[in-house]
């Protein structure tokens, strides 16, 4: 099978029609004009504004698991509770499979999508690319779609409207974290992948050493 | 809409992992991406397949979801089981009528929507329909980013768990449900994601070439 590595062609990924890539103003987005879905962007990857998306998402993911999210004060007794206690408190009282899911959606793969987009873009700014670049580009792919952190922040809000009504409530320092978090982590998943694989792709060539057989 | 043509009658096919463009080989050879090494195929194998067992799957946990209380909260006063539904009812009798929606929407809308759109798109694409193409791939879009929402309800009961233990006074347990709806949404997002959008425009090229012929 041949690569047509010089033809600049594009095919939308939703319904297999062929374009040819043209150039874009800043910002503007191609879509495919039968079924609608983006093409590609303008192709102005920015890797100081990722890498700074990333480093911030480190961050706050830290302080989004570090400080609790909600505060709850019941007849004069405290409690409060982290991200991760959530997930132990389901271990604990048996639902194990809401436990994992939890642990994994919430925690194992926004922090390893993270560490892995840092793993990919240090190198790649400074004009190399990182070995092991292609399963890591895989994982990216694959855990993208399971990261919800934003959904369990809309739960962090629909689970202080539930308990309102008969106790203190207060937000932690981690809810905050938690929407900061939640806003770098929307952004890391709008990039395009294709446009880093690219960008691997030039730099191997720039650097004279030929494509994998 | 004339103008655009498909991969497939081009002889083309894009690698679905990193968007590299390949001039097809013969039917049956194996082929794989030069660039980061996954088998290449014009369609997703088995898609139709696939989407139907874990579709069913899906629909047919979707009643215990329903029916299994996801929480059980005992207080001072009573002790209640509450089921995803009688959830929402409560929180609308509490006085928050605009989280109740956003709760309605996300944990019975969306997983039926869900079901409902990726059936009637699994039909259509079987009979190689051309019935309302682009709406349909709309469809599938809009279901693909809105799927992962309806994880809110087991997220909102983990957290009650997490944080309401006051020993006498409150506390809240997790219930079967809530395994059940996890596992409703984990199929729905697995279903989505073997569903080949493409497959939704495979009824053009064969028209073009009969009315040409």
């Amino acid at each position: 099978m041949s690569r047509l590595a010089t033809t600049p062609l594009t095919i939308c990924e939703c319904c297999d029609a062929v374009y040819e890539r043209r150039p874009l103003a800043s910002g503007e987005i191609a879509h495919c004009r039968r079924c609608g879905a983006e093409l590609y962007r303008n192709r102005r990857l920015d890797l100081d504004a990722m890498l700074a998306i990333a480093f911030g998402g480190l961050i706050t993911f830290v302080i989004a698991n570090v400080y609790p999210v909600l505060i709850m004060e019941l007849g004069g007794t405290r409690a409060q509770v982290t991200l991760w206690d959530a997930i132990l408190a389901t271990y604990d009282a048996g639902v194990g499979l809401v436990a994992v899911l939890a642990a994994l959606s919430l925690f194992m793969l926004p922090l390893t999508q993270i560490l892995m987009f840092l793993y990919v873009l240090l190198p790649l700014r400074a004009g190399s690319v990182p070995a092991g670049f292609v399963p890591v580009m895989h994982a990216i792919r694959h855990t993208r779609p399971w990261s919800m952190v934003e959904v369990f922040l809309v739960g962090v809000l629909v689970a202080a409207v539930k308990l309102a009504a008969e106790s203190e409530l207060a937000p932690g320092v981690g809810l905050w974290g938690l929407a900061a978090l939640t806003v770098l982590l929307t952004l890391l998943t709008t990039f395009d992948l294709q446009e880093l694989w690219d960008l691997a792709a030039d730099c191997e060539a720039g650097e004279g050493v030929a494509c994998p057989p | 809409m004339s103008a655009v043509i498909s991969a497939r009658e081009l002889g083309l096919l894009r690698c679905h992992a990193c968007g590299a463009v390949y001039r097809a080989a013969a039917p049956g050879l194996r082929c794989h991406c030069r660039r980061c090494g996954v088998r290449l195929h014009q369609r997703k194998a088995d898609s139709l397949s696939r989407t139907w067992a874990l579709l069913i799957a899906a629909a047919i946990l979707y009643l215990p979801a329903n029916l299994i209380p996801i929480m059980k909260t005992s207080t001072l006063l009573e002790e209640r089981w509450d089921t995803i539904l009688s959830g929402v009812i409560a929180l609308w009798q509490k006085g928050s009528p605009e989280i109740a929606v956003i709760v309605f929407v996300a944990s019975i809308v969306v997983p039926l929507a869900k079901i409902a759109v990726l059936a009637l798109l699994l039909v259509t694409a079987q009979r190689r329909s051309a019935w309302r193409q682009a709406e349909r791939a709309r469809l599938y879009r809009f279901i693909e980013f809105i799927g992962y929402w309806s994880m809110l309800d087991v997220f909102v009961v983990a957290l009650l768990v997490g944080l309401v233990h006051f020993r006498g006074l409150a506390d809240v347990q997790p219930g079967g449900g809530a395994v059940a709806f996890a596992a409703v949404v984990v199929l729905t997002m697995m279903a989505s994601k073997s569903f080949d959008p493409r497959l939704i425009w495979d009824s053009e090229p064969l028209r073009r070439v009969r009315r040409e012929a």
